[in-house]
């Protein structure tokens, strides 16, 4: 990802969640993780090595795995299941919905290799729609962690949530937002920085973007607040309301479609509620391709200069 | 173990004739709420009673006073259209009022069309066909890492055995050798489009059980007697899970339903219904 200047150390958002994971499986018996033929990638592989007799690989069958989580569930464990997105999500979408959330068991699945930061396996396997296929089944939490501290602190929160939670993770690194052992609360937003002429909601992998973007755009003399909607569901209207009246313009940005994630989820809340001129940054309605990670995401503008941009021409527009 | 304490194949005639006769029951409250509801699965209802009757009457260990108890057997109905005959024998068994079964299909019931967590005794939604055994085999999961002796019996149709996801379950519970799971196979032979042999034949099915390890048994799904010695075989084989291939017929009962794919998703008329329990003494 372009980072605009000097090297910036990243994280694993994978690896932050093994970890978590690990510690949830230390202190409670009930923990049972699932994989579909991805453990190694997924780092769940590690939860399997340290409680052998509480994880299953399913192999490559991911209805199959959803609805063995579910019989887990019900059956009263606390179940994380994980795959890359595209196949968390997309392939086994009927066994999530009529299985696991029609019947309000709690089941977490946890997705990596979200958005199109996946990179070189090109649109296959890179997932844009995931939060929009969550977001519609009726009582579902969804979750983009913006970096590996808050991925930390989201997935062991997760276990006292009720009901099917997602969460997104990104393959790439990602720059530390946030200082270790940061306190996050799920569908309570971080205001990370107020602004007078701008304000952007962004989620997951570009939470950092947008405060780097908020920074440039800062010298042009635009303030840029940042919200990081790490949930996007329930969404946390509050501080975007207050972003709307103060700054009158709001800018949402997402590794996803611009159509059914954060973006639409922003405009629904600012349509019925406070009516305010809004941009979507995100991919705009069509597939990705294949690139290394950094062409991708310079490709689609979802860097701090891509925002940055998109948000001058925004803002010329409406002066 | 107290139940199957008879010896092998030879159940007493008591058994079976109390059976009988709580099957013909049990038909009777199932059409007299499916003509109640005017909608509903007559015909694959009535070809997996049997199946449910030996299960819920002799076969599992349940208690209707505490539907959660941590030591039950659960059972899965898979096949979720058939939730009339399931609704009807928890009800006969004490899970919830008789009266309940007046309401089923209406707005507020706690019956709804096909199985949820609504209903006492019910252990997970179904409907949407080819879930239950991945269900199954994770309570069967569940099971063996706490260490509980408890049995998980799924019911599939066979018509649902054309969904890919029974065979990715198929080979879940063969590989992670689930003894303590038992797949019942309501073969009735018809699906909505016709017979399951024209539509999409699954045959042989028991073989496709074998293949994935299992332990696989035909037997006739309206003869207690063989039911009763099947799931005898299924209870002690802890090595492999058990697929028990029952062949039924699709209306099973009432003359005019037998084999009649208009009764797949229809539920009888008031006076089909009069018919219907004239034939059912």
């Amino acid at each position: 990802m372009g980072s605009g200047g000097t090297a910036v150390e990243k994280f694993s958002l994978r690896k932050a969640y093994a970890e978590a994971l690990l510690e949830l499986g230390r202190k409670r018996k009930d923990v049972v993780v699932l994989d579909a033929d991805l453990a190694l990638s997924t780092q769940t592989a590690r939860f399997g090595e340290a409680f052998p007799n509480r994880f299953f690989d399913m192999g490559i069958s991911e209805a199959d795995m959803i609805d063995t989580a579910v019989g887990l569930a019900i059956s009263g464990k606390l179940v994380f299941v994980s795959t890359f997105a595209m196949f968390a999500v997309g392939k086994p979408w009927e066994q999530i919905r009529n299985s696991a959330a029609y019947s309000g068991v709690h089941l977490n699945i946890v997705a990596t290799h979200s958005g199109i930061s996946v990179g070189e396996d090109g649109s296959s396997h890179q997932c844009i729609e995931d939060m929009a296929l969550i977001r519609i089944i009726p009582g579902t939490t969804v979750i983009a962690p913006a970096d590996d501290v808050a991925t930390y602190d989201l997935v062991k929160k997760l276990a006292d949530q009720d009901g099917l939670c997602y969460m997104r993770l990104t393959r790439p690194n990602l720059p530390r937002i946030y200082e270790e052992g940061s306190d996050f609360q799920i569908g309570k937003a971080k205001v990370l920085r107020k602004g007078k002429d701008v304000t952007i909601v962004a989620a997951g992998s570009m939470v950092w973007p947008s405060l780097r973007a908020s920074d440039s755009l800062k010298k042009d003399g635009i303030s840029t607040g940042v919200i990081d909607m790490h949930t996007v569901k329930p969404l946390d209207s509050e501080p975007v309301l207050e972003a709307a009246e103060k700054s009158g313009f709001i800018v949402t940005a997402e590794e996803h479609n611009i159509i059914g994630g954060l973006g639409e989820a922003v405009a629904s809340l600012l349509a019925e509620r406070r009516p305010t001129p809004l941009k979507r940054i995100g991919v705009q309605d069509r597939f990705g391709e294949s690139g290394s990670c950094t062409e991708i995401m310079d490709f689609f503008g979802l860097t701090p200069e891509g925002i940055a941009e998109t948000i001058k021409e925004a803002v010329n527009k409406r002066t | 173990m107290k139940r199957f304490g008879f010896p092998r194949d030879q159940p007493p005639q008591k058994l079976i004739d109390s059976l009988n006769q709580k099957a013909t029951q049990i038909r009777r409250d199932v059409l007299t709420m499916l003509a109640g509801a005017n909608s509903g699965h007559t015909g694959g209802s009535l070809s997996a009673i049997d199946i449910l009757t030996a299960l819920y009457y002799y076969v599992m260990n349940h208690r209707p006073s505490e539907p959660r108890w941590p030591d039950r057997d659960r059972f899965v109905l898979s096949k979720g259209h058939a939730a009339p005959a399931l609704y009807a024998i928890l009800a006969d068994c004490g899970y919830f009022p008789k009266a309940h079964l007046k309401t089923l299909r209406k707005i507020g019931s706690p019956l709804q069309g096909h199985p949820c967590l609504c209903t006492p005794g019910v252990e997970v939604c179904t409907g949407s066909l080819g879930h239950g055994l991945s269900l199954a085999n994770g309570m069967a999961l569940a099971n063996r890492i706490d260490g509980k002796a408890s049995e998980i019996y799924a019911l599939l149709g066979d018509g649902e055995c054309q969904e890919g996801e029974v065979w990715e379950a198929a080979m879940s519970s063969g590989h992670y050798q689930l003894g303590n799971l038992t797949a019942i196979v309501d073969k009735n032979g018809m699906q909505i489009d016709g017979t399951t042999k024209d539509v999409m034949n699954i045959d042989p099915v028991d073989d496709k059980f074998r293949a994935f390890g299992w332990q696989a048994l035909v037997v006739d799904g309206h003869d207690f007697r063989q039911l009763l010695s099947a799931f005898r075989f299924a209870v002690q084989e802890r090595s492999c899970p058990t697929a028990i291939i029952a062949n039924t017929v699709k209306g099973k009962g009432v003359s005019f339903m037998e084999n009649n794919l208009e009764f797949h998703g229809r539920a009888p008329t008031q006076e089909e219904l009069k018919w219907a329990l004239a034939e059912l003494q």
